[in-house]
């Protein structure tokens, strides 16, 4: 007799999935809070002053973590996405279309704190270098793929086109910030690199506490949007009319 | 197969004479608009030129994408295309080079004219054709993608901009790069063999990706 397992694959038919999301979400948005207010109160009260920037550097508390979200989610969206259209497995084309819009408000975000850290710091909001314009690209392609996926009714075909765009994409992105690096190397006027920050052991700690609240804030978020978006697409099936009844 | 859609495509637009007029004319007034803009001063427009001439050309290539397919996709020809035993690269294929020699090569031509505009010198017109020749046709591969994917859809023109011009960044750095390059005096070649690079890496997996999006489209 062997072992009972459990199968996991179970939780890839939305019926399945659509519960365990419902489940799943308190136990990431619950730490996700708590863990942004320890952040914070980190990163205002416990991390002492910087040197160099004064208190200005404090937005990095969420500059950084930001816009390692939006980098991280774009492939982790493409990953969904090739998954999706690899195994027709709906649910994952479902994932990456409720990431898209977690990824594209996080490198959003990014963008504007980094002119607002910028202004004090560098003097100006906005430098065309290369990190700064590769997000700004990045953020070019959330968009591309949100409206994309929008403007195709068909659920089916928004999602195939939607993955092979993101995949499309993902290729690109190295060639993309590496062309922004060479291109900005040619001007050199604009080359401005920030000043090393030396890290204390409290701010290290914001930073690490405020990214795991972005994680896993990007989880509970994602997970709520893709019962949405299975609502709305599963709107004939029987099980969904058991399930909200 | 192959050449026989190639001659196909390029009968029907000349058959279509104005527009392929009209994306030349489009790339002549685009250009023209920034001297007006700017100010006449040689020594600005020989700075602004790689740029201007490089952006009008993204710009005309892209308006001239929704006809790659969109005709054949109307009457029903694209989905027999792609029910014959030909792999679809190969049509696709056939239907980069089609756009390519009818909407990008006139462009190619008429540069040299447009930089004659901006004051820059024969060494520069010679790099400007060049970096065009090598970069055009990757704006063909690459737009065909964005012009698979929007199929058919309402709004396709603007969609395809926003999904194409990302896309196309790293061509405008490395073409405009050399251009500069050249105006400068610092060597062209780098910028040259970057071009060529992309449209070798373009060549081999765009139309893989084009033709996975046509399946997708016309099912």
């Amino acid at each position: 007799m062997s072992k009972q397992r459990t199968n996991w694959y179970k939780y890839a038919a939305p019926a399945n999935f659509y519960p365990l999301a419902g489940k799943m979400i308190p136990v990431f948005a619950v730490p996700a809070a708590l863990l942004f207010v320890i952040g914070m109160y980190v990163g205002f009260f416990v991390a002492p002053t910087e040197s160099a920037q004064g208190e200005s550097y404090r937005i990095l508390f969420i500059h950084v973590p930001a816009a390692w979200m939006g980098m991280f989610l774009y492939v982790l969206l493409a990953f969904y996405a090739g998954l999706g259209w690899a195994f027709n497995a709906r649910l994952a084309s479902m994932m990456a279309t409720a990431i898209a819009p977690t990824g594209a408000i996080f490198t959003l975000i990014s963008l504007i704190t980094g002119a607002l850290w910028g202004k004090p710091a560098w003097g100006v909001y906005w430098v065309w270098d290369a990190r700064m314009t590769s997000t700004l690209i990045l953020m070019f392609l959330y968009i591309g793929f949100i409206s994309l996926q929008s403007s195709i009714e068909d659920p089916r075909r928004s999602d195939r086109a939607g993955a092979v765009l993101a995949l499309v994409g993902v290729i690109n992105v190295p060639i993309i910030y590496f062309s922004v690096q060479w291109w900005n190397s040619l001007h050199q006027g604009a080359t401005i690199t920030a000043t090393k920050i030396k890290m204390a052991p409290s701010m290290f700690a914001a930073m690490i506490i405020m990214t795991a609240a972005c994680w896993i804030y990007s989880i509970a978020v994602v997970l709520v949007r893709v019962r949405y978006i299975i609502r709305e697409r599963e709107q004939e099936s029987p099980w969904l009319a058991e399930v909200t009844a | 197969m192959f050449g026989w859609l190639v001659w196909r495509d390029l009968v029907l637009a000349w058959r279509r004479r104005s527009d392929v007029l009209a994306t030349v004319f489009f790339f002549i007034i685009v250009t023209s608009l920034f001297p007006l803009g700017i100010g006449p001063e040689p020594e600005t427009l020989r700075t602004i030129a790689p740029g201007v001439v490089w952006v009008a050309a993204l710009l005309a290539s892209m308006l001239s994408l929704g006809r790659m397919f969109g005709n054949d996709f109307q009457d029903g020809t694209l989905e027999q295309l792609l029910l014959t035993p030909q792999p679809a690269f190969l049509v696709v294929l056939a239907k980069i080079l089609a756009h390519w020699l009818v909407s990008e090569l006139p462009l190619v031509v008429i540069a040299p004219l447009l930089g004659l505009q901006f004051g820059l010198s024969e060494n520069t017109l010679v790099i400007v054709v060049v970096s065009l020749l090598l970069g055009t046709p990757v704006l063909s591969v690459i737009g065909s993608i964005g012009a698979a994917l929007t199929l058919g859809l309402r709004a396709a023109n603007v969609l395809v901009a926003l999904l194409v011009l990302p896309l196309y960044i790293p061509v405008l750095i490395f073409g405009s790069g050399a251009v500069q390059a050249s105006v400068t005096g610092t060597g062209t070649q780098a910028w040259l063999l970057l071009l060529g690079a992309t449209l070798t890496i373009s060549l081999v997996f765009a139309p893989w990706a084009t033709s996975a999006a046509l399946r997708i489209s016309v099912e």
